[in-house]
């Protein structure tokens, strides 16, 4: 198809390039600088959609984000669902369709890179409008840091919908100098295809960026396809327009139908005539040049249609001029059309009633309502709208500090105010930056404006086609009419939001951009109240749809959350090792050789350490040095035990509670000195409890003289486990004597190896005999080898975390937040041992003493064994009463806990579990059931301790 | 002139999705009542729960001299405001009781109300991400059997199976371990049900009174003896307050100190989508909990900020993250886009449980700290409140959840595991 | 999002802090002679007003650092911003 309905020149397109583009499966041209919508108009194509409740054509009704008609879906170069036609601009290979309300998501992933850049400016100026611009210009020349943003592909705003000249010459000649001079201050950052989507506090901008879009098939693949801004502008400039509005009346979503503005955009920017044949229906002055230049296009104009009984004297003059007919005092009631309007009905109007209905014929209806201030961002940032009645609009009501609205988005009509309002809005925000504004500050001279006759406020025609507004549409994209708003104020609803939920009006893609004010109104209305008593609904981010990709950003994959590594990690993946995610760490869950599953691998590495010798990266323990005359004061009020009577050189376990004295996280603590400890905490608690010491130590305890810093990054960790562990250890470090008497349990040594520190403490995490060898991370990989190497008689076995966990749930150790669930006391645990009873007082202590922490039912952390030897329960396992009868009753049954570890002992020869189980104590003896996969299997409950209770393996 | 009817359109030329839109809503609604001087009970809220307490007083107690007082527009807080996930699978006995109880009034409600509410029982996937998640869950799962709450535990090909557009792979930052599976669960209209409840109370001569804000209470010893609002004093014979995030505002008033703590939290949809997502996903590790909705739109919850706030907005850095953990989970999400966001004021309790039952007034019910639960429980808890009322004794299913809990210490901690540490 | 204004550091991005709840809530002196109740409402009860709110923050991506604000809970506005050694500013 050739494209008919272009004009032979103008327009901001290239016509030297024609781009192929296919629609609903028809190949189309175009050229660059078209949208899809312009490029559809220019080959005679209106209808792009249907409906999404009645499945009625929908056409192209605006020419940029307010259009609530052209929904289309993009196929190629990639599936994007719900854009509108008139906001993508076309590029060679564009692929798309007319949507049925609601779009496709690709069913294969999104290939394209997201990104997100913080600016922080004086002056951020949205939109690059005359109002904008001039506002830029301001900030810019007097040395702001401005940064302009604007949502087009160009910067001009409504000038490059015109013929507006500034200076004597056509107003785009302003607009390039002006963007050239804005471009030689270096300060100035100037963003065309950005859309401010949001707005916040303190100045908080977020803004879209399209980098790639509009490139198509030949996007660089190394650019972000789009860009989050986040600006953080001490003063926002909203420069952000106005949109028109239309006027309802039946069948008013007939394609062909457009708002008047739009169709001067389509002819001047993108050289588009959207018909052949218009009429234009209006309630002011300014869609009079939509007609005149449609006319001076060569557009038949068959009437002006005026809403307001004089009309507009000047206005009905310049038609005279021009030959077009002009009917005052009349209104469009109806359309007529196959898919297309073919006709406008038109009849006479006054005093609110409809006289009879003349048709007559058009291909091209445009409408004009007024304006609405895009007030959009405004409203986000919680400034409070006023209602104006003479334009039937809303507008900034007040204001807001860091904010400034100019330009018609403040309600400024005319070209040469819009200008006078820009500077003024950049002057007001300079001078709230104690800027002075530089002299040669100059406005471009603009005609003087015309005094437009008063606008008519008339938000609908009365349906005088016997539908009574059931084809009256408010809100294009929901199908929600005149009669739907009807139907939700008969049945009671008083409230704009009630109605919007009735009718769904503003909720679609345009969210009510169109619809939003025209609904305020028309209830107002039928309620017979003021429009301001209705107000508006919220206005809510985002201004435009944003994809959820450019939201997420870089954080997708291995950045969406840091992956933390030992300084051994790739030593663990040559090893073979399976990883286990522990909070951010990535942690070897244990060291699988040719052919053996994770069950015989532990059982493997439990064995070793038990009999032999094992090793384990405990790298990622959080390390905690706490320095100070008052280090032992905090950790006696910290921990539940005695931390003071530590000595130096000695290491002590510990355990910490909340206020409410259940236990948040356990470690050893080592006594470096009289005023420095290290503590140990567990991987996943590391941070928290950092947080947790400098909370108290500086909020409650500021008199205390103590500091806590993380150096879990400064240690790298490694226990060698097992009756061998000492021939290893004594091997590795031969000036250190590794004798029980010399070197006791639950002590540290400082020692070098080949001049690097090295410090060695006599923990156990597993009952055996076992040194911890810590050491700056630079040197972790050489020392674990020397350590692997000496153990190499013994047949050392690096062991991963589940071993790790059978060898301490062998011994009734816990482990924090899977033996307990932030309900379990010290006491539950059995560690009343570790619970001072000297100190006066602890975090947590006058918890204990509360009512329900005597209750006998508590639960407390037992052993279970299986009866039949053989079954490992799996963990989270409930646990209920013996039945006899070996069945379950209905339910509910009464629980009495739940398998919180459980594995399958080398040492013991059968499975185990550890278990929180009301009164377990008591219970040590009896037999309960354990509900697994439909039967029921009988287990003995146990003390927790399994292997080795008296503790003789310790010392080797 | 002819005029061209929606039922005798030109039949398009794309077909449209079917259930891409929602049945129509009921002609009448109900009165806004002018508030009389004087009712046997006054709920003050005119949420879901208000709604819901109303409507069980007229239907099960056969008790209508009641007002139903809210301060904005009926249903326009967090009933507005939520994700209208509805699931009963929680861990400890108290709370599973009381959601199953209103799970299975859910189940009727349509029904009962005579009102389209769109109850959908599409199930929900809890989905685990490491070891302890997994053991939380089989936890949770095997809890849920016992107590007669029906649950499965997953593993990811099932889960794949029930939800294919999930990342299942392991090609993603804390891939999915399995994921608990209640069938049951689902996701309802929530003006729908919220207006369901008003216009069976309405029906019943209860008055629904708007635009009407408590001020103060009067009271006389240990009973109040009446609100004072913006439209005047009324008389009251018991006063339940059900105003969820607002409910410190009138505790104040009262002298009473409850502990719960009012943060934003923010929900977002996108625009309308052919169904790509069959049941309800929700992550705690991969922060998500998302649903397709009605019309096509994926409506999600976004975790709650930090601080405390009456602001109904949160801050957009929680919305990014959202959309990250979105995208992660689901990749084929990438090129959906946000619409529109939003936020409700959650109620939130140290044990992030209710607080439900007596306070110091002997004729002042308390109804609040449902943090973020409070929607599906709505027909539970009005059922249970309209009962406590009408009988003044707590309900069993809400006695578990009094005040004084706090003192005792026999807390119903719903907040699980911590993370996991060793 | 806002700009949180740190005592020690200046403004700064709101993702750097984080909420410490109520401020000026001291830990009892001598938690072993308070009743249960008493106990309770130190551990779990916590002012909640709609408008002006003494609170803690922590500047914890930053200098670690604790301290009190006075903010609106209803605009989210920060009053001021005060140490924790300087006494809680005298409200109009």
């Amino acid at each position: 198809m050739s494209t008919l309905f272009r004009t032979t020149s103008g327009g901001r397109i290239d016509r030297a390039t024609t781009v192929e583009f296919t629609f609903d499966g028809q190949t189309l041209t175009g050229h660059p600088g078209d949208t899809l919508a312009s490029a559809l108009l220019a080959n005679g194509r209106h209808v792009v959609a249907t409906s999404v409740k009645y499945g009625r054509p929908r056409g192209i009704a605006a020419a940029w984000a307010e259009d609530p008609g052209g929904l289309v879906q993009v196929e190629e170069p990639f599936p994007e669902p719900m854009l509108l036609a008139t906001t993508v601009e076309l590029f060679d290979g564009l692929a798309a369709h007319g949507l049925p309300g609601q779009g496709r998501l690709a069913d294969v992933p999104d290939s394209a890179r997201y990104d997100a850049v913080h600016a922080h400016v004086d002056v951020l100026v949205v939109g690059a409008g005359p109002a904008g611009l001039a506002a830029a210009l301001t900030a810019a020349r007097a040395g702001a840091r401005v940064t302009l943003v604007d949502e087009q592909s160009e910067a001009g705003g409504s000038l490059l919908g015109g013929t507006d000249r500034l200076d004597g010459a056509p107003a785009l000649q302003w607009v390039a100098a002006a963007v050239a001079e804005l471009a030689r201050h270096p300060e100035v950052l100037h963003l065309q295809r950005t859309t401010a989507f949001g707005a916040y506090d303190d100045g908080f901008v977020l803004a879209l960026e399209r980098r790639t879009d509009h490139l198509g098939t030949a996007a660089p693949k190394h650019l972000s396809r789009q860009r989050v801004w986040r600006i953080r502008a001490r003063q926002v400039v909203l420069a952000t327009g106005a949109h028109e509005r239309p006027v309802v009346f039946a069948d008013n979503d007939r394609p062909g139908t457009m708002l008047a503005g739009a169709a001067r955009t389509f002819l001047h920017r993108y050289g588009v005539l959207p018909g052949r044949e218009a009429v234009v229906f209006t309630t002011d002055d300014t869609a009079y040049d939509a007609a005149l230049d449609l006319h001076a296009a060569g557009v038949r104009v068959q009437a002006v249609v005026d809403a307001r009984p004089g009309g507009s004297p000047q206005r009905r003059e310049q038609c005279e001029r021009a030959g077009i007919r002009v009917l005052s005092g009349a209104v469009v009631t109806g359309t007529r059309g196959d898919e297309r309007v073919t006709h406008a009905l038109v009849a006479p109007f006054a005093g609110g009633e409809v006289g009879a209905a003349g048709a007559i014929g058009c291909d091209l209806l445009l409408v004009s309502g007024g304006w609405n201030p895009a007030v959009h961002l405004f409203s986000q940032v919680r400034g409070r709208l006023r209602y104006d009645a003479g334009r039937g609009a809303f507008l900034p009501g007040e204001e807001l500090d860091g904010v400034v609205v100019t330009g018609s988005a403040a309600g400024v009509a005319d070209l040469a105010g819009c200008l006078a309002d820009g500077q003024r809005g950049g002057r007001a925000a300079l001078a709230r930056l104690d800027i002075a504004p530089t002299a040669d500050d100059r406005l471009p001279a603009a005609p003087d404006p015309v005094v437009p006759a008063a606008p008519l406020v008339l938000w609908r025609v009365p349906d005088t086609s016997g539908a009574e507004g059931a084809t009256s549409f408010v809100d294009l994209q929901r199908d929600a009419t005149v009669a739907d708003i009807a139907r939700a104020v008969g049945a009671g609803l008083r409230s704009i939001e009630h109605v919007k939920r009735y009718t769904t009006i503003g909720t679609a893609h345009d969210q009510g951009k169109t619809s939003g004010v025209l609904t305020s109104g028309i209830v107002a209305e039928l309620l017979g109240v003021p429009v301001q008593d209705t107000g508006t609904t919220t206005f809510r981010p985002p201004y435009t749809p944003v994809a959820f990709a450019a939201l997420a950003g870089r954080d997708r994959g291995r950045l969406f959350d840091p992956e933390r590594v030992t300084a051994l990690h790739d030593w663990h993946v040559a090893a073979g090792a399976v990883f286990e995610d522990v909070g951010q760490w990535k942690r070897p869950r244990h060291y699988p050789r040719p052919g053996e599953d994770m069950e015989a691998a532990v059982l493997r590495e439990c064995a070793a350490a038990r009999t032999g010798v094992g090793i384990l990266d405990g790298s990622t323990l959080g390390k905690i040095d706490v320095q100070g005359p008052d280090a032992a004061v905090l950790l006696d009020r910290l921990y539940t035990n005695l931390m003071s009577s530590l000595k130096v050189g000695s290491v002590r376990y510990g355990v910490m509670c909340g206020v409410d004295g259940m236990v948040i996280d356990d470690g050893t603590v080592l006594r470096l000195a009289e005023d420095r400890f290290l503590l140990l905490t567990t991987t996943g608690g590391a941070a928290k409890v950092l947080d947790w010491m400098e909370e108290w130590a500086q909020t409650e305890w500021p008199d205390l003289r103590v500091h806590c810093t993380s150096v879990t990054e400064q240690w790298s960790t490694f226990p060698v486990v097992g009756p061998r562990s000492r021939d290893v250890i004594g091997a590795v470090f031969p000036g250190v004597d590794v004798s029980t008497e010399a070197f006791p349990f639950m002590t540290w040594r400082d020692t070098t190896l080949d001049g690097v520190p090295v410090r060695l403490a006599r923990i156990s995490f597993s009952g055996e005999l076992a040194f911890e060898v810590y050491v700056n991370p630079w040197y972790a990989v050489a020392v674990w080898e020397r350590l692997l190497e000496a153990g190499r008689p013994y047949g050392i076995t690096p062991y991963g975390t589940e071993a790790m966990h059978v060898l301490r749930a062998e011994k009734g150790y816990p482990i924090i937040g899977q033996d307990t669930d932030g309900t379990v006391t010290p006491h539950d645990l059995g560690m009343a041992w570790a619970v001072s009873k000297k100190k006066p007082d602890f975090i947590g202590k006058r918890s204990f003493a509360r009512p329900a922490n005597a209750d006998p039912l508590r639960k407390q952390l037992v052993g279970l064994l299986p009866v039949d030897r053989e079954t490992v329960l799996p963990e989270g396992s409930q646990i209920v009463e013996f039945r006899a009868d070996g069945r379950l009753p209905a339910p509910p049954v009464p629980m009495l806990g739940h398998v919180t570890s459980s594995y399958r002992s080398a040492e013991l020869a059968r499975p185990f579990a550890l278990a929180l189980v009301k009164g377990g104590r008591e219970r040590i003896g009896d037999t309960v059931h354990v509900p697994v996969g439909g039967t029921l299997v009988p287990v003995e409950v146990t003390g927790s301790v399994l292997v080795d209770p008296e503790g003789a393996r310790r010392d080797g | 002139m002819t005029v061209q009817s929606p039922s005798t359109a030109r039949t398009p030329r794309t077909t449209r999705t079917p259930g891409a839109d929602l049945p129509d809503q009921p002609d009448s609604l109900w009165r806004s009542a002018e508030p009389r001087r004087s009712y046997d009970v006054v709920i003050v809220g005119g949420g879901g729960h208000g709604l819901a307490t109303a409507h069980y007083l007229a239907k099960d107690h056969g008790i209508t001299d009641v007002a139903v007082l809210e301060k904005g527009w009926l249903a326009g807080g967090n009933m507005a405001r939520n994700t209208t996930i509805i699931r009963s699978n929680y861990l400890w006995d108290e709370s599973s009781a009381i959601y199953e109880h209103a799970l299975q009034l859910w189940e009727g409600l349509e029904e009962d109300l005579g009102y389209p509410i769109l109850f959908s029982q599409r199930g929900v996937l809890n989905l685990a991400h490491t070891l302890q998640d997994v053991r939380d869950s089989v936890r949770r799962v095997e809890a849920n059997r016992l107590n007669g709450v029906d649950a499965e535990w997953l593993e990811p090909d099932e889960v794949r199976k029930v939800c294919p557009v999930v990342n299942t792979s392991a090609d993603i930052r804390y891939p999915v371990l399995g994921a608990t599976y209640q069938p049951r669960a689902g996701i309802a209209k929530h003006d729908h049900v919220a207006w369901g409840f008003a216009r069976r109370a309405d029906q019943a001569g209860i008055d629904l009174v708007q635009d009407c804000e408590v001020t103060g209470f009067a009271s006389d010893g240990d009973r109040v003896t009446g609100v004072h609002t913006t439209r005047g004093t009324i008389a009251a014979g018991t006063v339940a307050l059900c105003a969820a995030g607002s409910t410190s505002v009138l505790t104040d008033m009262l002298g009473i100190r409850v502990p719960i703590q009012s943060h934003p939290l923010q929900a977002l949809v996108s625009e309308l989508l052919e169904p790509v997502h069959p049941t309800v996903v929700m992550s705690n590790a991969v922060h998500v909990y998302v649903s397709q909705a009605h019309k096509g739109e994926l409506v999600m919850g976004a975790g709650v900020d930090s601080y405390n706030g009456y602001g109904q907005r949160g801050a957009f850095h929680v919305i990014e993250r959202q959309m990250a953990a979105a995208v992660e989970l689901f990749p084929v999400f990438a090129r959906a886009h946000l619409l529109r966001t939003w936020a409700g004021i959650v109620d939130t309790s140290p044990d992030a449980s209710p607080i439900v039952g007596r306070t110091p007034y002997e004729n002042v019910w308390l109804n609040c700290g449902w943090g973020t639960g409070g929607f599906k429980a709505t027909p539970g808890i009005g059922s249970a409140l309209a009962h406590t009322i009408a009988s003044g004794e707590p309900h069993p299913l809400v006695a578990p959840f009094s005040l004084d809990r706090f003192v005792s210490g026999a807390l119903v901690d719903e907040h699980g595991a911590a993370a996991v540490a060793h | 999002m806002q700009l949180i204004a740190c005592p020690w550091c200046g403004p700064r991005e709101e993702v750097e802090f984080s909420y410490g709840g109520q401020a000026h809530v001291p830990y009892p002196d001598s938690p072993a002679e308070l009743s249960d109740e008493e106990w309770a409402h130190y551990v779990f009860f916590r002012d909640n007003p709609r408008g002006r709110f003494a609170e803690r923050w922590n500047h914890n991506a930053g200098c670690r650092r604790w301290f009190n604000a006075i903010r609106d809970t209803s605009t989210y506005r920060f009053e001021s911003v005060y140490r924790l050694d300087d006494p809680k500013p005298v409200t109009p």
